[in-house]
């Protein structure tokens, strides 16, 4: 993040006001993905009224980006409904997440026509046979390409979203190559995210240590590998006091169900918008105003961890092993195979696991990059000097 | 001089922060915002009140500023937000319809 959208981001922190909000329409899908983290049955989705109630009231709050994701979002019926509410105040910055096999010509020019920001969608590999292995669903990647075509012809913004696990590693150079051919953005993502029931048994499915390491010295990827790959030097006392991440600050995550957490990868629950007004959820939950006091000086492993002024660590990965203010390992393993620097939780582990007589460091295998060249959102900053600042300059 | 009428494009996405405006526009994906006394002309401009009007009225009324220089910088403004695409100008009233999926023909813009 960069620029202006750093500086507004900055001011809404400062306000309190939830600048940016996902909000998953479903978890039904129409792909069945081997690392997806959901349970794909309705268990009582909010109607079309609820989700336009709470599109009035994040309106209210100050919501300008709203994300809607699922599941695959264009399995609600209502979905355009929906998009057109959204859109009709003309406040919200819509961007969708989908697999886009259901969009066609017409869906593509109804989006066009609705003034959507952007349309990230999921394309594993540029092999039909590697691509359709991951999401169970034959000739799904020809349906997800066709749609991206149909949506570039619309002049829409699209970035395909490559998930990096075992059964794709060695397609990630592919998929940049067809998102190149296709005038398209890419991004790269080797996150495994545990199942919302806590299973981790699918974090089996992240790429080993090698691969994570191959990953973070392809130049084309991180630009300047040594720089990359470089220790950080010691932090600070102003970094110690910097903030995790956005989650609970200036962003959240709404559930198919209402249910209100600080981020899609932080299964915190802090209320449910069923219940209650989302602002007074924003404002006012115990568990938001929790998340919102943690600085990195106050993580109980991290601040002794030689990464910890270059870390990525998300605090939802922490919660999900137990505890936010710790590490989280995925992101632990990730500066591990970035910098061949074990992290401070690694090596408690590792002497832990030694008292145990036990221990290999390097069969550890996840991570979560956050890769110079796989920003999603672009920004460009209009010069002060145009003319939106003439008229104040004559005032 | 002939009158300038403008109109927000209905395909970005705008709100107030903190008394700037904030605005995304669905072309490139570019962030703008714009101070107070451009965010006042942003939301005068409705396609129906002539810049002329709106600058007497809402600039050169709340601020202490030179007609003839307001105008000219509020023109400068307008002409270079619509080359962004997020302001429509013309030297006529502008109608928009109203935001809405389903009327489109599918035609590249």
């Amino acid at each position: 993040m960069t620029g202006l959208l750093e500086e507004m981001t900055a001011k809404a922190l400062k306000l309190n006001i939830p600048l940016s909000v996902q909000v998953d329409l479903t978890y039904r899908c129409n792909e069945r993905c081997v690392h997806c983290y959901l349970d794909h049955h309705d268990h009582g989705e909010m109607s079309t009224a609820e989700i336009k109630h709470l599109m009035d009231e994040m309106a209210e709050a100050g919501v300008f980006i709203l994300t809607l994701s699922g599941g695959e979002i264009f399995l609600r019926k209502d979905f355009f409904e929906l998009l057109e509410y959204a859109r009709r105040k003309r406040m919200f910055c819509v961007k969708l997440k989908t697999n886009a096999i259901l969009i066609r010509e017409q869906e593509a020019a109804r989006i066009r026509d609705l003034g959507v920001e952007s349309i990230q969608i999921s394309i594993y590999s540029h092999r039909p046979e590697v691509h359709d292995a991951i999401t169970l669903i034959p000739g799904s990647l020809k349906r997800s390409v066709d749609a991206i075509r149909f949506l570039k012809a619309q002049g829409l913004r699209v970035v395909i979203a490559n998930v990096l696990m075992i059964q794709n590693m060695q397609d990630y150079k592919g998929v940049r190559a067809l998102a190149d051919e296709l005038g398209v953005e890419c991004t790269l993502d080797p996150t495994i995210t545990p199942m919302m029931d806590g299973d981790r048994a699918v974090l089996n499915l992240g790429v080993g240590n090698d691969a994570l390491r191959q990953v973070f010295r392809d130049a084309s990827l991180v630009g300047d590998v040594d720089e990359f790959c470089a220790v950080a030097t010691n932090p600070d006392e102003d970094a110690l006091e910097n903030l995790p991440c956005s989650a609970g600050h200036t962003a959240c995550y709404v559930s198919p169900y209402g249910d209100v957490y600080p981020c899609v990868q932080f299964p915190l629950p802090t209320g449910n918008v069923r219940q209650q007004h989302f602002l007074d959820i924003w404002r006012h939950s115990d568990q938001m105003n929790d998340v919102r006091s943690i600085r990195v000086k106050d993580l109980s492993t991290c601040t002794s961890c030689s990464h910890v002024g270059s870390c990525t660590r998300c605090p939802g990965l922490a919660f999900m092993e137990g505890n936010m203010r710790g590490a989280s390992t995925q992101d632990c393993q990730k500066s591990f195979a970035r910098t061949g620097v074990p992290s401070a939780n690694m090596l408690a582990k590792q002497r832990t696991a030694d008292n145990m007589g036990y221990s290999n460091l390097g069969q550890t295998s996840l991570g979560q990059p956050s890769l110079g060249s796989a920003s999603l959102v672009q920004i460009r900053v209009l010069p002060a000097s145009t003319g939106a600042a003439a008229p104040s300059a004559t005032a | 001089m002939s009158k300038l009428y403008m109109a927000r494009n209905p395909r970005v996405a705008a709100r107030s922060l903190d008394g700037e405006m904030m605005i995304m526009s669905g072309r490139d994906s570019t962030l703008f915002t714009l101070n107070r006394t451009a965010t006042i002309l942003w939301q005068a401009a409705d396609g129906a009140t002539p810049l002329d009007e709106i600058v007497e009225l809402r600039i050169c009324h709340e601020f202490d500023v030179d007609r003839s220089q307001a105008l000219q910088d509020a023109e400068s403004l307008a002409r270079e937000l619509a080359t962004h695409e997020i302001l429509q100008i013309s030297e006529e009233p502008i109608t928009q319809p109203a935001l809405q999926s389903g009327s489109s023909t599918g035609e590249a813009r």
